[in-house]
């Protein structure tokens, strides 16, 4: 039990100081919304309560743009869908015999980078591996969103408007890669950018919420993909 | 502002935690159709891309800086240096045009 508790720490120290300096940015563009709620513990409490990178980014936008609850549902929904995806996969991985209890437990900080972790162990995974490994990256998501608030507060606005990017840098380092590598994924990339700019530059397109234009796109180009590039059935352990 | 930003993060993380509570718990059937796992496939691409464009040309103090910062990022995510390497360098891209613009025009 301590065994495999100790083992799953240490398989999520890197992922844990990943999500610090990702968080961290987070932090920092939380820091320029004050007037809409944000502040250090309201920025930590939604890192703790959400785990989602592109998923909470989305929703500062959002918030910003003063979306509706149904909207802000809809766009969490679309955006964080990939997580059952995952959750199908790992549960394949999960012992029979695993409680409702640590189930519903574990499914809390299933984040792209512990699925991807737990997925390359050796299996079954045993529920104190599983909460090793997710409580040191969700702590370093919640500490990175805090200390990026209050760095966000102090430093200098040549800094903080140049770290302001930093998250669009880490988001593109994340899909550049991929884009790359797979012809597909680079098609349907340029599409729903092409789209994005529409529902940002055209007139009477442009009052959509930003969160839920980032939906529209979303939707638009993932659906275009996949009826003209279904993926191959081996390609499918996201 | 329409709601209190804690009523925002309850629908989040309300509806974030269902999504990942239900496949262990509840529908444990894995997904077959590959229209839909091909959707699924795309997701988190395409829906940071479309964060990303045009959003970041505004994310610093003038279009010159996000452009330099935005390129640095592209062409050091194409040779895929890491995540923390890119977010420092482009970064630093921006930093440097923009005192370059305050100090020399």
């Amino acid at each position: 039990m301590k065994k495999d508790f100790l083992k799953g720490l240490r398989h999520s120290v890197p992922i844990a100081v990943g999500y610090f300096a990702v968080s961290f940015s987070f932090g920092i563009l939380t820091a320029k919304y004050m007037k809409f709620g944000f502040s250090a513990v309201s920025s930590g409490i939604l890192s703790l309560t959400n785990v989602t990178s592109a998923g909470q980014f989305a929703a500062v936008t959002a918030i910003v743009g003063g979306s509706g609850l149904v909207e802000m549902a809809i766009l969490q929904f679309i955006i964080n869908l990939r997580y059952a995806l995952m959750g199908f996969s790992l549960n394949q991985k999960l012992p029979e015999n695993m409680s409702l209890f640590q189930r519903s437990v574990i499914a809390f900080g299933n984040t792209d980078e512990i699925f991807a972790v737990a997925i390359s162990d050796k299996y079954p995974l045993s529920f104190h591996y599983m909460l090793g490994l997710e409580s040191l990256p969700i702590f370093g998501w919640t500490a990175g969103t805090v200390v990026g608030f209050l760095a966000g507060e102090i430093l200098p606005k040549s800094v903080t408007t140049a770290l302001g990017i930093a998250l669009y840098g880490m988001l593109i380092s994340i899909v550049m890669p991929v884009a790359r590598q797979e012809k597909s994924v680079r098609t349907v990339v340029l599409i729903s950018i092409a789209l994005s700019c529409l529902f940002f530059y055209i007139p009477l397109l442009n009052v959509v919420n930003s969160g839920f234009a980032v939906v529209i796109c979303t939707v638009l180009s993932s659906s275009f993909g996949a009826y003209f590039f279904p993926v191959k059935e081996e390609e499918n352990e996201v | 502002m329409r709601y209190n930003i804690y009523i925002y993060i309850l629908v989040m993380a309300t509806v974030t935690y269902l999504i990942r509570v239900l496949p262990l718990t509840v529908f444990k059937k894995k997904i077959k159709n590959k229209y839909i796992l091909s959707f699924l496939h795309y997701v988190p691409y395409t829906c940071l891309s479309a964060m990303i464009v045009p959003a970041i040309f505004y994310s610093t103090s003038s279009l010159l800086s996000a452009v330099a910062g935005f390129c640095v990022a592209v062409i050091l995510g194409y040779f895929k240096k890491g995540l923390v390497t890119v977010a420092v360098s482009a970064s630093l891209a921006v930093f440097a045009v923009e005192m370059l613009i305050k100090f020399a025009f």
